[in-house]
Formats: structure tokens, C-alpha cells, sequence
């Protein structure tokens, strides 16, 4: 329990007024304070995305329709939401039509680029890599702080060309498109820098992260002494470091190509399209990977701590960790299986499935640590048993995509947005939402309640399947993405699909109202409620200024809950499981 | 982060302590060290996207990237590289000086890598670029971006926002510069590449620039000395890196005909 009265105080505790607080704050190289404001602004930028998201949901709950009077032959447009009523009478779609492709378009910038690339590791990463390494803070505290400034600063940019009209593009700028479509006005040239500011953010985060874990590990802690939420967030990092750059100077060609005119990419200029789709997903694919691997990492140790059992396999999934990093950089070209030779199709195609061997390893291992484990089905587990469920559903459909024959059928799809969404929201938002409520107590010195907790992730996962299972359907029978209306065979599909969006939001209001309740009058939470073993359960909740009240040196492994008793164990917080009693004897 | 004694008058570098963080000052020193190859790291990557541009439309255009290789001189290029080689030495020797605390000769190599950034920037400017350009003027009207067609006619032809209009402004392009675009319709691709590559690696220099002009100040104001000298082997490790970018970019886009 925290009873060290007499040391620093918490991080949270207010050094003055309101105003010095804030200045606090705004300028502060503590870890853990920007991790915090990392979180709060990722989950608004969650919020703005995913409202983004509920218009296109909205706008296909009903499929666009031009009507022609027989016997005036004046049209009339019906089911279009972003339509205005005289161009509905004039029978005019195209502005509805362009305002729902600003719609994806945003939701799927603002979703990769400022909420799911930089989720966990700027916020979980940021607060708890420097305190289970046993660290006072990263290597590089104010390049930290810089880095949120710029992240911050990207997404000012990015809600700027929102604001002055939106981008119409996709997430992925493809050119000619993105050269070519809103002339006189410079909105995607702003939005591509808003996204090469972002990558500036991600690169020093990364940096940051794997000098730390190089330098900063505390006395004892070896490599394989490392949790494995670290490995992970270090796999993460080294692609954020050496994938980066490559969008950084495809997304500036683009500029270039925009505003001075040269040629790269665009054909009208001699360049060549098909070189900027290699460039794209040379970082987007590895990126996708920064998106997942701290979820795996956040899932590895929710896991073990609430099934209180050792991790089966620490070192298989260690090092799918690298493995799953290092494939992540030869597979970008099954994003263009049908811009590219057969052959190449065929090598990118085989090499994509190499990545299914590491990935495969995590989850055989996760399951092999729930067995005999004692489980407490509490929210972070929850959502760690939803990760399982959907990232395994997102992870097989991906199979069929990278066959070539399948994918025939399939690219381009609701297939592939169902996919993506069951690895990328199923995958990641899930192990955030998991981290989030395993480490709710440790921020903010608050337990939550754990009623409510459930019930929301319950209307999350419910609203999720229905949201997006649906869409397979919808893929396969051939309805393509990106499109404002369909034939009316698939409307019951988008209707119960728009219906399980609205049981997402609702999941999510439940979170809301339960973490603000938890700040408002939650239980104070204990220094280590769930009985973890690795060292940010030995700072207090919250933690101390400067994370510990002495160094800690590391004598037993992350996960030895068959011989360690747990740091600041108290029978009251949770019942130590019968195949620990062993260890609580020998104490 | 580091607390200092206001009444202490030694120097900045001799108080100097490490961030609360750190067990010792060479393991902050190893750490920044470590954390700078990392960033050098994404440098070389953000040119390899060029260099990887360089490449694919080499091979695909190879008639008008040896075309416009011969519209450059080699010899100012030669020039440049001579200039960028003597300010990599008088960086190093400038750390040096800093380690071995002999601060007005560090200056001096300062000094010098500094008028070599800037003598490096006065030719690309004044003999490579200017003379591509002068046919040239300025287009800002988006209306006149639209321009495949005078393009490929040769009347009047565009390098981007710069279009050429025969007999505009008087002077036509220099003899350096053999007027591209009525050889090869692919020309544009070359210069582009060149523009882009030369460019950026000039935004580096500048950047560059900046960082030793910050270190001469602080070297004056004793902020730097044998025990701490961080900054400037770090400002010495990105100048060395501009350099090395340069050594790629001078070969492929002068030499190789």
C-alpha cells in the first residue's frame, strides 16, 4: 500500500492554482504526465473519428436512390443523408457523394494516424515502459515532451483542412488522385503534412523508447527479464524508427508534387503512380504493425497477471515480437497485387503469410497461459478474451485476402474493411481498452467500477460483431468499399450493421460515465490490486514524482507468480489463488 | 534538468551534472550518442525514398537521365564536394579541439565549417541553380500548372512552378545548362529527381548550419569542455551525415552518364 506520506507526493498532486497547474503540466518532462495527456488527447481524437464514423454508418442505413416521375421526368434523389433537400428535388448526388467521401476519408486519417499508430505506445508506452524498466523517466524527457507537441501540433493541421472543407482522397493519398482533386485549394496538401508532422511525433517516441530500454533497465533486469508489454512496445518502436522516414519523404514528394508541380508520381508529370503506392505501403504495412504489437504486449501482461500464472512460452513470444517486426518490412506488396508482375504477386503473396507463423505463436502461447490459470473475469480480462476472440477472426480472414485467387474476389470489398476493423479496432482498441482498465488504478489512484466496466465492454463487443461480421457478408457478396449506395439486396446487411455502430457508441458512453464516475468518487486504489509482479505494482498508486521511493533491483522474473509473493500483497484487494499459497507460506 | 549552483563561476561544462535519470554522465553521454545514430538512421532512410525514386526511374528512363546528367557540370558539383570534405574535416577537428579543451582553435574549425556550409550554398544557388532558371519566371497562377501540352511542344516548358518561355526576361539558359525538354519527353522525371534530392540535401545543409552556428555560441560561453561535449559531437555526427548524403547525390547525378 502507498503509507510513504512523508516522500514527493503523487505525480497527480497540483503544484499550486489552477494556472500553475496548467503551466505545470504544459510544460512538464515527467513520463507519466505525458502519457497522460498523450491519452486524453488520442481518445478525443477517438471521439472526432469515431463520429465520423457514425455519419457513414448513418448515410448507408438506406441506399441512395435518383427517382424519375414518369410523367413529369423530374428526379428526385431519396436516402441520401449529406444531400441537401434542393439538390434531393434536382435529382443532384454528387455533393452528397463528395461529402461522404470526406467522411471516410477522415475517419480513416484521423482513426490510423492520430488514434491507433500512437494509442498505446504514446499513452500505456509513455506511462509504464520507464516504471517496469524501474526507471525515473525515459532517455530523453524533453525531446518526450516535444514529440507531444508535435503530435499535437499534426493534428491541428489536420483538423484545419477539416475545417476548410475536408479531404476527399482516402486515408492512402493515392496519386493522381490526391495531385489533382481540389485545385485552388491546398486541403490535401495540408492533410499529408499533418500526417509526414505526425510521423515526426512517432520517430522520436520510438527513438526514445529503445534507447531506454537499451540504457534504462533497472539493476538485475536482463533482456529476458523484461516484460513482455516492453519487447513489444520495442518491436513497435524500431519500426516506428526505420519505417517513418520512407512515408515522411513520400508524403513530402507529394507536397512537392502539389504545390512546385514536380514530377513524381502523377503521369500528367511523368511520374509514375505505382511508385508512390510502393512508397505508401513500404511504411504502411510496417506501420501496421506499430499498431498491433503493443496491443499484443498490453494483452501478454493482462493475461498473465489476471489468470496469476506464469506466461507460457516468455521467449517464443519475445521473440515473435522481432519476428512478426522484421516480416513486417517484406510484405507492403500485397496491397497491389493487381498493380504488380504475377510473379512479384506470388512472392509478396507467400512472404504475407510467413507473417501468420509469429502471429500464431502469440496467440497458441496466450491460450496455453489461460489454461489451469486462476482467472478473474474482471473488465481488463474481459477485454483481454474479447482481443482474443475478434484479433483471431481478424487474423484468419486476413488468409483468404493474401491468397491471390480469393483475393481476386475479394480486394477492394467490405471484406477487407471487415477485416482490417476486426485486427485494427478488434485488435488494438480492444487491448487499449484492456491496458486502460488494468492500469486505471496505477494513473489515477482510482479503482473503477467493475459492473459497469463489463457491462459496457460487453455492449462493445456485442455492437462490434454486428457491426462489422455483417460486413463479410457484404464483401463477399461483392459489395465494394468507399461507396455512398449499393443494390438493395444488402440493405438488411448495412441496417444491422448501422444498428451494432449505435450499441458500439452506447458500449463506449458506458466507459465514459464509469471512468469519470471512478475519478469523481472511486475507491482509492491499493499500490498493487490485481497482485502483479512487475515493477510499476511496486511504485505507489499513483505514482510517486519521481516513480520510486529507491531504486528497485530486479531479483525474480516478470511472471513468477508460483514463487514470488506479490509487492504490497494485501489479502483485501484479491484473493491469492490455492497454487500460490506455496509462496505465501514461505514469506 | 541539471541543477546548478548559481554562485559556482567555473564553467557551464565543468558543473555540468546529468539529468536526474541517469546513473552518470557517461551513460547520458553513450545514450545521446546511441538515440543521434538512431535519428541518423531515419535521415538515410528519407533519402533512400529519393535515391529509391533515382533508381526505378533510371531504369525506366534511362536516355533522359543521362540527357540531363550532361546538362549539369560536373565541375561545380566536384567543387562542392571538395567544399563539403574540408568542413567534415574541420568538424571533426573541432571536436577535438572541444575534447582536449583548446577552445579558440575549435572555434576557429567552427568558423570554417561554417563559411564552407555557406560557400556550399552560394554555388548551388548562384552557378547551379540561377542559370537553370533564368530563362525561367515564376508562375502563381494555378491555372497555368496545366501544362502537358507546351510540354511536349517545346515552345514553352515547365520545370514545375518555373515555366520557360522563349525569350522572357532576355537571357536564355546559361551554357552550363543545355535547354532539356525538347530532347526527351521524359526530362521532366530527371529534374524532378535533381530538384527534390538537391533540395532537401540543401534544407539539411542549412539545418546543419544552424546547429554548429548554436554550438560556436555556447563553445564562447564555455558551455562545452573536455568532461561535456555532447552537443557538439552530435552536431558534428549530422554534418558528417549531410556530407555523406552528398558523396551519394554527386556521383549518381553528375558522374554517371
Amino acid at each position: 500500500m502507498a503509507h510513504d506520506a512523508h516522500h514527493h507526493g503523487s505525480y497527480l498532486t497540483p503544484k499550486g492554482g489552477f494556472w500553475t497547474t496548467v503551466a505545470d503540466w504544459a510544460t512538464t518532462v515527467d513520463h507519466k504526465k505525458i502519457g497522460m495527456m498523450y491519452l486524453v488527447a488520442i481518445l478525443f481524437m477517438f471521439f472526432i473519428g469515431g463520429m465520423a464514423a457514425m455519419a457513414v454508418r448513418l448515410e448507408l442505413f438506406e441506399p441512395v436512390r435518383t427517382h424519375v416521375d414518369p410523367t413529369t421526368g423530374a428526379a428526385h434523389v431519396t436516402g441520401q443523408l449529406f444531400g441537401s433537400k434542393a439538390d434531393a428535388d434536382a435529382g443532384n448526388i454528387k455533393p452528397g457523394n463528395n461529402l461522404y467521401n470526406r467522411l471516410f476519408t477522415l475517419h480513416g486519417a484521423i482513426m490510423v494516424f492520430m488514434v491507433i499508430v500512437p494509442s498505446i505506445p504514446a499513452s500505456l508506452g509513455n506511462f509504464f515502459l520507464p516504471l517496469m524498466l524501474g526507471a525515473k523517466d525515459v532517455a530523453f524527457p524533453r525531446l518526450n515532451l516535444l514529440s507531444w507537441y508535435i503530435y499535437v501540433i499534426g493534428s491541428i493541421f489536420a483538423v484545419t483542412s477539416i475545417i476548410l472543407g475536408g479531404v476527399d482522397t482516402g486515408w492512402t493519398f493515392y496519386t493522381p488522385y490526391s495531385t489533382t482533386t481540389d485545385p485552388g485549394f491546398n486541403r490535401v496538401a495540408i492533410m499529408t503534412l499533418a500526417a509526414f508532422i505526425l510521423g515526426f511525433s512517432s520517430i522520436l517516441t520510438g527513438l526514445n523508447f529503445v534507447v531506454t530500454v537499451h540504457k534504462l533497465r533497472a539493476p538485475g533486469m536482463g533482456w529476458f527479464d523484461m516484460p513482455l508489454f516492453i519487447w513489444a512496445v520495442y518491436a513497435a518502436a524500431i519500426i516506428q524508427v526505420l519505417a517513418t522516414p520512407v512515408i515522411g519523404i513520400t508524403l513530402l514528394l507529394l507536397t512537392f508534387e502539389r504545390i512546385f508541380r514536380v514530377g513524381i508520381f502523377d503521369p500528367a508529370l511523368g511520374g509514375d503512380p505505382v511508385l508512390f503506392q510502393h512508397f505508401f505501403w513500404f511504411y504502411s504495412h510496417p506501420v501496421v504493425y506499430v499498431m498491433i504489437l503493443p496491443g499484443m504486449g498490453v494483452i501478454s501482461d493482462v493475461l498473465a497477471v489476471q489468470s496469476h500464472k506464469k506466461i507460457f512460452g516468455y521467449r517464443a513470444i519475445a521473440f515473435a515480437s522481432l519476428g512478426i517486426a522484421g516480416v513486417s518490412f517484406i510484405v507492403w506488396g500485397h496491397h497491389m497485387f493487381a498493380s504488380m508482375s504475377e510473379l512479384a504477386s506470388m512472392v509478396f503473396s507467400a512472404l504475407t503469410f510467413l507473417v501468420a507463423i509469429p502471429t500464431a505463436v502469440k496467440v497458441f502461447n496466450w491460450i496455453a497461459t489461460l489454461y489451469k490459470g486462476s482467472i478473474v473475469l474482471n473488465a481488463p480480462m474481459v477485454y483481454t478474451l474479447i482481443f482474443l476472440f475478434l484479433f483471431s477472426i481478424g487474423g484468419l480472414t486476413g488468409l483468404p485476402l493474401g491468397t491471390l485467387s480469393t483475393d481476386l474476389h475479394l480486394h477492394d470489398t467490405y471484406f477487407v474493411v471487415a477485416h482490417f476493423h476486426y485486427v485494427m479496432m478488434g485488435g488494438t482498441i480492444m487491448a487499449l481498452m484492456a491496458g486502460i482498465h488494468h492500469w486505471w488504478p496505477k494513473m489515477t489512484g482510482r479503482m473503477y467500477d467493475e459492473k459497469g466496466a463489463i457491462a459496457g465492454a460487453l455492449l462493445v463487443f456485442i455492437g462490434f460483431n454486428l457491426t462489422f461480421f455483417t460486413q463479410f457478408f457484404l464483401g463477399s457478396r461483392g459489395m465494394p468499399r468507399r461507396y455512398a449506395s449499393y443494390v438493395d439486396e444488402f440493405q438488411i446487411w448495412h441496417q444491422i450493421s448501422t444498428i451494432g455502430s449505435f450499441v458500439i457508441l452506447l458500449g463506449f458512453l458506458v466507459h465514459l460515465f464509469v471512468f469519470l464516475a471512478s475519478l469523481a468518487t472511486g475507491k482509492k486504489a491499493p499500490a498493487n490490486p490485481w497482485g502483479g509482479l512487475t515493477l510499476e505494482w511496486v511504485a505507489d498508486s499513483p505514482p510517486d514524482e519521481h516513480n520510486f521511493h529507491h531504486e528497485p533491483i530486479v531479483t525474480h522474473g516478470p511472471y513468477d507468480f508460483e514463487t514470488v509473493v506479490p509487492p504490497h500483497w494485501d489479502p483485501k484487494d484479491y484473493p491469492i489463488p490455492a497454487e500460490n499459497k506455496v509462496a505465501v507460506s514461505h514469506h | 534538468m541539471s541543477t546548478l549552483d548559481t554562485r559556482d563561476s567555473r564553467p557551464y561544462w565543468q558543473r555540468y551534472m546529468p539529468g536526474h535519470h541517469w546513473r552518470s554522465a557517461a551513460e547520458e553521454f553513450d545514450s545521446c550518442k546511441f538515440g543521434f545514430w538512431l535519428f541518423l538512421s531515419t535521415e538515410v532512410l528519407l533519402f533512400g525514398g529519393i535515391f529509391c525514386a533515382y533508381f526505378i526511374f533510371r531504369s525506366l528512363y534511362p536516355g533522359a537521365f543521362m540527357e540531363g546528367s550532361r546538362a549539369l557540370d560536373w565541375r561545380w558539383g566536384a567543387l562542392n564536394t571538395v567544399v563539403l570534405l574540408v568542413s567534415s574535416y574541420t568538424m571533426a577537428a573541432s571536436i577535438y579541439c572541444v575534447q582536449k579543451g583548446l577552445f579558440s582553435r575549435a572555434k576557429l574549425n567552427l568558423w570554417i565549417t561554417l563559411i564552407c556550409g555557406l560557400l556550399f550554398l552560394l554555388i548551388k544557388f548562384t552557378f547551379e541553380y540561377t542559370p537553370k532558371w533564368s530563362g525561367y519566371f515564376f508562375v502563381l497562377d494555378p491555372a497555368l500548372s496545366h501544362h502537358t501540352e507546351t510540354m511536349v511542344q517545346g515552345k514553352t516548358a515547365f520545370m514545375g512552378l518555373f515555366q520557360y518561355v522563349e525569350g522572357y526576361g532576355g537571357k536564355r539558359p546559361g551554357s552550363l545548362f543545355d535547354f532539356p525538354f525538347a530532347k526527351d519527353a521524359n526530362m521532366p522525371l530527371w529534374w524532378s529527381v535533381y530538384y527534390s534530392g538537391t533540395a532537401i540535401h540543401a534544407l539539411h545543409v542549412i539545418i546543419g548550419m544552424v546547429l554548429i552556428a548554436r554550438v560556436l555560441k555556447r563553445v564562447g560561453q564555455g558551455y562545452y569542455g573536455p568532461t561535456h561535449y555532447t552537443m557538439v559531437e552530435v552536431s558534428g555526427l549530422y554534418w558528417h551525415l549531410v556530407d555523406l548524403i552528398w558523396i551519394f547525390l554527386f556521383p549518381l547525378l553528375y558522374l554517371i552518364h
